[in-house]
């Protein structure tokens, strides 16, 4: 077995909100079953797996669906109930790399200044700052926090570099959350995540979404911020050998700054989440 | 500002004008394009300003809305290239060549262009078909790069570069994105990291700076497209 009876036990994105009009069907792929997904009236979405209609729920503005009869509760992401947040839906990019790996480069911060050159990080400002990872066991949660890394634009909004604080919440195998420092709100943090749709275990669809606060970016300039970002490291991550994340320590070298990627994969292996990773289990 | 581009971040037509404006170190104003997940070139206001429904559309002071890429590079080298080089109008033979390779650059769009927007975001695309096209049309820049070579000459057209190496340039160096590898492509390989080399180059995700432009000791990713 490769994890994929544990993989099955979680909701996945499949579409956005009103991605698909009244009428309006799409094939898609989830854990390498075929699924075909019909727009109704209303924005209303069903999905069927060989004629079978699958549960679906609707949260952070894109539609769940999970192949399970008995599924986990999906993560809960607070700052979605936050009204004056701007809500943004990035839309899906395709990555020919193992589902775990698309997640675990989204933890790392020390990738910044050589892969997100003069955005999310820049030379001399390499280095990585000592900061906490635990696991949070009443969510059962990866948590880092307490880090610091300097950023010359840490976001659309921000004018000039700043010293910019991060959390990272890792609520499923296959979701990473982040809160940043937000340039254009001293108390508050801004939120990103990446959903990840695994297609099977060396390819997957890359929903990132974001809850910020900024009032003057047009919607297009926030989702091409965020694309610019993503696709950069899409190229990282096809490149990336074996294609598969290996979950014990030895295999890679880790540098200090993975504590959480070896946190994350500890987290992993722990739970049986198997799935794109390069061991069986 | 010289001109108002309508701009996608991720777009390797768009990059083409980015990237000519940078070497030619003219400023102008970007407004982006919700191009994905948005289409947003196909809402009833972009088509009014370009009824193709292509990215990038250029638009000037004077009123002059330019939808091809191409005339876009041309444009701005008459504009903005006292040299002349960039857009050789001293010599015939090789402006015949420069439109020649402008022209070869539109097969590139649309098979390597095509292949990368099905690649990354699932474009519906005859998958067989451009990927079939796209080497053909890579395996022809080889050759006449390994002539040009042969010949002692280090650009498309000639000892210069011109607007037609800038328009073959981006789909060129993506063409991994799209899962095409530059291996067995040795003289593009040099092409493009001759091109990355020039003052002003500028980078979009999947184009890396050259390693050795930037700080010693700096691990950098430009393997990956060299
Ligand atoms: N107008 C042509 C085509 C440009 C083109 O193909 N642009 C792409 C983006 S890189 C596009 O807008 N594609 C949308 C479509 O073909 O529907 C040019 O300037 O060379
Ligand atoms: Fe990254």
């Amino acid at each position: 077995m490769n994890g994929i009876e544990h993989a099955l036990e979680y909701w996945y994105p499949i579409a956005m909100h009103n991605e698909l009009s009244n009428g309006q069907t799409r094939r898609a792929r989830l854990l390498e079953k075929e699924l075909l997904l019909s727009g109704g009236a209303n924005d209303s979405l069903t999905v069927t797996c060989n004629e079978r209609p699958l549960a679906l729920q609707s949260a952070f503005d894109h539609w769940w669906v999970t192949l399970s009869e008995n599924p986990l509760p999906l993560f809960t992401i607070p700052e979605a109930d936050e009204a004056e947040r701007r809500f943004v839906p990035c839309g899906v990019v395709r990555v020919a790399c193992s589902p775990l790996r698309a997640v675990e480069n989204f933890l790392d911060i020390a990738h910044f200044p050589f892969v997100h050159t003069d955005v999310l990080g820049a030379e001399p400002h390499t280095e990585v700052y000592k900061y906490d990872v635990k696991i949070d066991e009443s969510k059962d949660e990866v948590i880092a926090s307490n880090i610091r890394f300097y950023q010359p634009q840490a976001a659309k909004s921000a004018e000039g570099g700043i010293e910019t604080e991060y959390i990272y919440r890792v609520p499923a195998p296959m979701v990473a959350i982040l809160y940043k420092t937000c340039p254009q709100k001293a108390d508050a943090m801004d939120v990103i995540a990446l959903f990840v749709q695994p297609l099977d275990e060396q390819t997957c669809d890359v929903w990132p979404w974001m809850a910020l606060y900024d009032d003057t970016s047009t919607m297009a300039d926030l989702i091409q911020f965020q694309q610019l970002i993503f696709l950069q490291d899409r190229s990282i991550l096809e490149n990336q050998i074996p294609r598969k994340l290996p979950l014990d320590p030895g295999l890679e070298i880790p540098t200090r700054a993975d504590l959480t990627s070896i946190s994350y994969r500890r987290w992993l292996k722990k739970r049986g989440a198997y799935y794109g990773a390069l061991e069986n289990c | 500002m010289s001109f108002t581009l309508h701009n996608y971040v991720l777009s390797g037509n768009c990059y083409k004008i980015r990237l000519m404006a940078s070497l030619l170190n003219v400023t102008y104003e970007s407004i982006a394009v919700d191009f994905h997940p948005g289409q947003e070139h196909k809402s009833e206001p972009l088509l009014q300003l370009n009824p193709a429904g292509t990215l990038p559309v250029l638009t000037t002071t004077d009123g002059t809305v330019l939808t091809e890429t191409q005339a876009m590079l041309v444009w701005l080298a008459q504009q903005h290239d006292p040299s002349n080089s960039w857009w050789p109008v001293h010599s015939k033979p090789q402006i015949t060549r420069v439109v020649q390779w402008l022209g070869f650059a539109s097969r590139l769009t649309a098979t390597v262009g095509e292949l990368r927007l099905h690649s990354m975001l699932n474009k519906p695309v005859n998958v067989t078909a451009v990927k079939t096209g796209a080497k053909v049309v890579l395996r022809e820049l080889e050759s006449h790069l390994t002539e040009q070579r042969i010949n002692n000459l280090q650009w498309l057209t000639g000892d210069t570069p011109t607007v037609a190496d800038i328009a073959c340039f981006p789909y060129t160096a993506l063409s991994p994105d799209a899962g095409i590898e530059h291996d067995d492509y040795p003289a593009i390989r040099r092409w493009l990291h001759r091109l990355r080399s020039l003052p002003g180059f500028i980078t979009m995700p999947g184009i890396y700076e050259l390693h050795e432009l930037r700080k010693p000791d700096g691990y950098t990713v430009s393997d990956a497209t060299l």
